[in-house]
């Protein structure tokens, strides 16, 4: 096609948008990893004995550990020994509520179009956010607190609510789970909690906001969502970073535990600094989620929209152990220029007529390379368990790379498990149609694209809905001359 | 309005397009006909701006203005309307969301508010009863599994909501059944004024029975080798287009 040659020589994708950072002073680890640091980051957080110990183990774990090389990926590893584990901004005095939070904090997330003033936000979402490695603010926490609807920065349910926390927490992702995991458990320095009471319909999203500011800093954060039996929350994750020429690491841990008749929707938009277009800098983006159905008739759906990231290794999974139990995910994952994304899902069927549905929708622009990995895995005595996967691949030119790696492991053969796979190429003469009718190149790319990955974008809340959608044609945009 | 002059196109270096010269004036209808493979298809994409086929030779005016020179998007936004002979198939995105982001840029371009939901829908619907369409039809993706008819109403629907002023219909009356093909063309001709003009590529004179041109002409090998009034159409219906290929190839040969 003559137009291909066109398309690789425009590729100059738009700049960041979020790619700025603030200077304020800071509380900081020292550089570096090791036993005292992890005690540093414990002490500074007043944590409780146990909980040091906790991570002092997960720490030991991790030593014996080396980083997985299995992923679709290749990066430049990082000297994890000149990374800074803890940086928070320095508030006089600690914010009860959000009235108390510092001024300037607040500054930089309107500067992302995130008010954290109560009656400007957007009605029915509540917001915890987390900056560097500290959470700062948590809003609608008293409309909440009525419901017994517990959602507030980690930290504070370790002191606030050490049982759920000494219950829940490394249940579902534990630390010998995987390189990253166990880092993670040693040195996460905050995250969201959420507790869900027997029962109640969260009346609104809740919706945790990560940005890094700090230059050489990773963000290890925890997210714990709990939801108690017949309870249900629909939760969204969003992020951005400034842009910066070296690489930095994001490991987070999600863990998601789901009752009986319990049912949560857990949405991501990812929007980290994806690196230059010559593949200058980003963000490495090493996330382990997983949820647990854990009672029968639970539901635990994950949605990702992955725009962002230099680097993506995320695989949201659902253990599907209480029967009739329903694990869903959907995904739209693109990628421009250098970036690389390998991401996917595990479905593991334990309980009796479990069912998972996956739908994964990869585009592929630029020199990036795409892939899906996926895994359904139906166990024993999991009678009448199905599944049904969907992967499409969508190419952008002809320098970028899409694959997919589907696992399928089967030990109960009443299972059904379907799996469709297809990938296209935006073509000239859809662009042409468009423009045909008045839609100029960048629109039409926008609109083909959304139309490509409408399935999994219906599955968000609205408002984060409109956003993805720009953010897809934003990712996109200049990949097609 | 539209005046062709000299107009040679080709596509990956084989000449299709070798010299059509065509005056139409606003308030008329020319037919083009012609068999399969002599360039009808080829002389739409041109004058849309289809990217694949390089203009050789010639110039085209529309309202005064080089045609040419002008994008594919451009051209819609000066009224330019083409209903493709094989329209294409966008998955998840439904006509009205289409349409919606059509209209709002010709609007754009021409200086105009962009039309609010409201006033959108009623414009819709104004237009659905045109053509008798059905609303289901305008929420499914864009021509992904329609049937031929279906399709090519579609196309009709389009161009009644976009409003051109010059429209180029290729073959839409193939794969329309009897009644589909009254409806269609009694779309076309409530959207005609003396403003706007019609070009409809056809094979057969059964449309033309509905559309009545002012104008017929014959393209054959990439040129225009008999032009006529609506008699013409019925006089190759009757004898088909051999006559006129051993005309033009037997002067062709002296
Ligand atoms: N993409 C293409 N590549 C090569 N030849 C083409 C292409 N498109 C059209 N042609 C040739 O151009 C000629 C005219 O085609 P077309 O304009 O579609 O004819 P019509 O519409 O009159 O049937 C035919 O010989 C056809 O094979
Ligand atoms: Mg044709």
């Amino acid at each position: 096609m003559s137009k291909d040659n066109q398309i690789l020589e425009d590729l100059n994708s738009k700049e960041y948008e979020h790619g700025w950072s603030v200077n304020f002073e800071t509380d900081e680890a020292p550089i570096g990893l090791n036993e005292d640091i992890i005690r540093w980051i414990s002490t500074k957080k007043e944590e409780p004995s146990w909980l040091l110990d906790w991570r002092l183990k997960a720490f030991k774990i991790w030593q014996g550990m080396t980083e997985p090389t299995w992923a679709n990926v290749n990066y430049l590893k990082m000297d994890l020994q000149a990374l800074r584990y803890y940086s928070a901004p320095k508030q006089s005095k600690k914010a009860k509520n959000i009235n108390e939070v510092d001024p300037e904090l607040i500054a930089i997330y309107e500067r992302l179009g995130i008010s954290l003033n109560e009656q400007k936000r957007l009605q029915g979402i509540a917001i915890d956010v987390v900056l560097d490695s500290v959470s700062v603010a948590t809003t609608f926490k008293e409309t909440l607190g009525k419901l017994g609807i517990v959602f507030c920065s980690f930290s504070e349910a370790v002191k606030e609510h050490p049982e759920l926390i000494q219950k829940y927490l490394g249940s579902v992702v534990p630390m010998t789970d995987n390189y990253y995991a166990a880092l993670n458990a040693a040195v996460f320095s905050d995250g969201s909690f959420c507790y869900i009471p027997k029962g109640v319909r969260c009346p609104m999203e809740l919706s945790t906001y990560f940005r890094i500011n700090a230059a050489n800093t990773g963000q290890f954060e925890r997210t714990l969502i709990v939801a108690d039996d017949s309870s249900y929350v629909s939760y969204l994750e969003g992020c951005t970073a400034p842009q910066r020429d070296e690489n930095q690491l994001h490991a987070a841990v999600v863990e998601i535990y789901a009752g009986a008749h319990a049912e949560v929707k857990y949405s991501t938009v990812q929007n980290w600094f994806p690196g230059d277009k010559d593949g200058k800098g980003g963000i490495y983006n090493f996330v382990t989620k997983r949820g647990i159905c854990a009672g029968d008739h639970s539901k635990i759906s994950w949605t990702q929209v992955e725009t962002g990231s230099a680097v993506t290794w995320k695989y949201p999974s659902c253990i599907l152990k209480g029967d009739y139990s329903i694990g869903e995910f959907y995904s739209v994952a693109v990628t421009n220029n250098y970036q690389q994304a390998d991401t996917g899902t595990k479905m593991i069927h334990i309980g009796k007529n479990t069912k998972s549905r996956i739908v994964s929708k990869g585009i592929s622009a630029g020199k990036s390379q795409n892939s899906y990995r996926g895994q359904v895995q139906v166990m024993k005595r999991a009678h009448n368990a199905r599944n049904f996967s969907q992967c499409d691949s969508l190419l952008m030119g002809n320098q970028c790379g899409a694959h997919t790696f589907p696992y399928i492991d089967i030990a109960n053969p009443s299972a059904k498990v379907e799996h469709e796979a297809t990938t296209s190429k935006i073509g000239e003469d859809q662009i042409f149609y468009c423009n045909q009718r008045g839609i100029a190149t960048e629109d039409a790319v926008a609109l083909i694209v959304n139309g490509y990955a409408k399935e999994v974008l219906n599955q968000l809340p609205m408002e984060f809905a409109v956003e993805a959608q720009k953010l897809l044609a934003l990712t996109l945009e200049g990949s097609v001359g | 309005m539209l005046s062709i002059k000299n107009l040679h196109a080709s596509i990956e270096g084989t000449p299709i397009l070798r010299g059509i010269n065509l005056e139409v004036k606003a308030g008329e209808v020319h037919a083009i006909m012609g068999p399969n493979g002599s360039g009808k298809s080829t002389l739409a994409s041109v004058l849309a701006g289809r990217e694949e086929y390089e203009v050789t030779e010639g110039e085209v005016l529309f309202q005064g203005k080089e045609l040419l020179p002008l994008s594919p998007e451009d051209r819609a936004r000066e009224g330019v309307f083409l209903a493709f002979q094989y329209p294409i198939e966008i998955p998840g995105v439904s006509t009205t969301n289409f349409l919606r982001t059509a209209l709002n840029q010709v609007r754009e371009y021409r200086g105009q508010e962009p039309l609010d939901a409201v006033k959108f829908l009623s414009l819709m619907k104004e237009k659905m009863a045109l053509v008798e369409i059905d609303q289901k039809l305008l929420s499914r993706s864009l021509n992904e599994g329609f049937s031929g008819g279906e399709k090519k109403r579609n196309e009709i629907f389009q161009m009644a909501m976009l409003n051109p002023v010059l429209s180029i219909l290729d073959e839409t009356d193939s794969g329309l059944d009897i009644d589909a093909l009254r409806i269609v063309s009694n779309g076309v001709n409530k959207l005609k004024s003396d403003t706007t003009a019609t070009i409809v590529v056809t094979h057969y004179q059964r449309l033309l029975d509905y559309i009545v041109p002012d104008f017929v002409h014959v393209l054959y090998k990439g040129r225009i080798v008999k032009s006529g009034t609506k008699e013409l159409a019925l006089e190759l219906e009757e004898k088909g287009y051999d006559w006129i290929k051993e005309e033009v190839d037997s002067t062709a040969t002296v």
